[in-house]
């Protein structure tokens, strides 16, 4: 399989007048084309600051990032991100939404808007095209965001605990919802996480980073052996379970 | 929906209504009436017992004025076709004032959130000119500019500039940071930053700076003529003042009362067309 992203002894250390903060020290991870990873760790240790840093939002201290070989300087058109909440702007349309990241590149052509509406229509939204976002739930306005992201065409996803502010129940299905248009788009995606049973769920490996500075603690290989399967199917594996237990233990999280 | 149904009829409304929320609407309604109804008497009735008392000498109308000389002062004012004329000077300084100070404090407030050195370092100067009573300017505007609508709108700008700027500001620095990053993440620049997200999102601030602003342009045109015009309807007062004419002072005091409310009620307008619309 191609490797997509290749991470290399990646550090961050945040300067700040009371001292420095070592956010992440010598990661190194390699992503494959198509697949889905999670990175799950305790609170503070890093991860969004991992996933900015793949974005080429942010630069490392020290390290480098890869795309496709090409090491990441900034913003690329290759990377999309999915945000904790949807920041879908009440003033626009869902369309104009949906068409924001085409505008900022100015790339809005006839065969642009022509996909964003293909998409709206495949995952059942093309309804709401010129509705104001207040007018849709929460899983379809979670969906809106995604379908923002995938009209400029990136092949990676980072997604930062993109589904937290969903209730429970809308929640699971948006994790269905949304892990069924990446796999249809054959998108790879990075998710952070603080849910492990989430991570569990979705992913092909869900990779623990320790506590701040964040670095690799261990990678959990998810394979159920599951014919079409959705995060839903895998959570009633009865192996998940074990393997919720183990990243649970190795989370070491004290209360 | 909701505040549509308020509205109409009450006997519009289907039949699918339940008999317990006809009920409410109706209570709703009755109590909206009765507000608006308590609101006109406290008006009739003033004006009556200021036009009572006047009339039976109670109170002296050379000092206190009342309602039916007020009318025939407008009458006369109008007659000889300085009326409009007040009115219109008044209003021309507000406006001017009003769209300058909404203008130039939200451009500097741009330039502001733009650029964190001058921010940093214009902050002093922010504060202190905004906690100077303003109409301390006036006489250095005057020798300035010279006793004419320049200086009155200037002394405009002085009373709104510093608070709209404070104002607008606030409310770019209030937006979700996530939002600016939504935008980077798609490569935006500050400029797309500042036309995708920063000014959009703010439209409700600087509507309600435009709200603010409306009183203060007036304070600063009023307080201005009293100071150097030859016209308006600061003038009048002043002028009506210094010749014991109570009359004209509160003929002009009430027609300054009906332009300001008319003006707010612009801006609220011009609220709803721009805002409600969308966010519904
Ligand atoms: N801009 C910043 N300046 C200084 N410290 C920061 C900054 N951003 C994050 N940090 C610190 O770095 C650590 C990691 O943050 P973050 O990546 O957001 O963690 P996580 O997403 O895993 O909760 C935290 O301790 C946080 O306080
Ligand atoms: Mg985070």
């Amino acid at each position: 399989m191609k490797v997509i992203v290749e991470l290399q002894n990646i550090g961050m250390k945040y300067q700040s007048l009371n001292g420095e903060i070592p956010a992440l020290e010598n990661i190194n991870l390699e992503v494959y084309e198509g697949e889905f990873v999670s990175i799950v760790g305790p609170s503070g240790c890093g991860k969004s600051t991992l996933l900015s840093i793949i974005s080429g939002l942010l630069a490392p201290t020290s390290g480098n990032v890869l795309i496709e070989g090409e090491q990441v300087t900034g913003p690329s058109k290759k990377v999309g991100y999915m945000l904790q909440k949807d920041h879908l702007f009440d003033w626009r349309t869902i369309m104009q939404n949906v068409l924001l990241g085409l505008e900022i590149q100015k790339s809005v052509t006839p065969s642009a808007k022509q996909y964003a509406e293909h998409l709206l229509r495949t995952y059942g939204l093309i309804e709401f095209a010129h509705k104001y976002p207040s007018q849709l739930s929460g899983g379809m306005r979670q969906r809106a965001a995604l379908i923002r992201t995938l009209v400029t065409n990136p092949q990676i996803l980072l997604l930062d605990e993109a589904f937290s502010a969903l209730d429970y129940q809308t929640r699971l299905a948006v994790n269905d919802d949304i892990y069924d248009i990446i796999k249809k788009e054959h998108k790879t995606a990075i998710m952070v996480t603080h849910d492990i049973a989430e991570s569990i769920s979705m992913s092909d490996r869900v990779i623990v980073l320790t506590r701040r500075p964040g670095t690799v603690k261990s990678v959990h290989e998810i394979n159920f052996q599951l014919d079409n399967r959705t995060p839903l199917k895998s959570r009633k594996v009865p192996k998940f379970q074990n393997v919720f237990e183990c990243i649970w233990k190795e989370l070491d999280v004290h209360v | 929906m909701f505040s549509l149904r308020q509205k109409d009829n009450s006997d519009l409304v289907p039949e699918t209504i339940s008999l317990e929320h006809k009920k409410y609407l109706k209570s709703v309604q009755r109590q909206k009436l009765l507000v608006r109804f308590t609101q006109i008497m406290i008006l009739v009735l003033a004006f009556g017992l200021w036009e009572l008392l006047a009339s039976l000498k109670i109170v002296d109308p050379f000092i206190t004025s009342q309602p039916s000389r007020i009318i025939k002062t407008i009458n006369t004012l109008y007659q000889e076709g300085a009326l409009l004329h007040h009115i219109y000077i008044t209003c021309l300084e507000t406006i001017i004032g009003f769209v300058l100070g909404t203008v130039l404090g939200t451009v500097i407030a741009i330039i502001l959130w733009w650029s964190d050195f001058i921010s940093k370092v214009a902050e002093p100067y922010l504060v202190i000119l905004n906690s100077l009573p303003k109409i301390a300017l006036g006489p250095i505007f005057i020798v300035w500019i010279g006793a004419g609508p320049a200086a009155i709108i200037a002394m405009t700008l002085a009373i709104s500039l510093i608070v709209t700027i404070l104002e607008v500001l606030n409310g770019f620095l209030v937006i979700d940071k996530e939002k600016i990053k939504l935008v980077q993440t798609f490569g935006g620049t500050k400029l797309q930053v500042m036309t995708k997200v920063i000014l959009p999102a703010s439209l409700p601030t600087i509507i309600n700076a435009l709200k603010i602003n409306v009183g203060l342009s007036w304070v600063g045109v009023i307080v201005g003529e009293f100071l150097v015009s030859k016209a308006g309807l600061g003038y009048l007062i002043v002028y009506g003042g210094q010749v014991f004419k109570l009359d004209l002072v509160m003929t002009s005091v009430l027609i300054l009362c009906i332009a300001a409310a008319l003006m707010y009620q612009g801006v609220v307008y011009l609220e709803k067309l721009l805002i409600t619309r969308h966010r519904e």
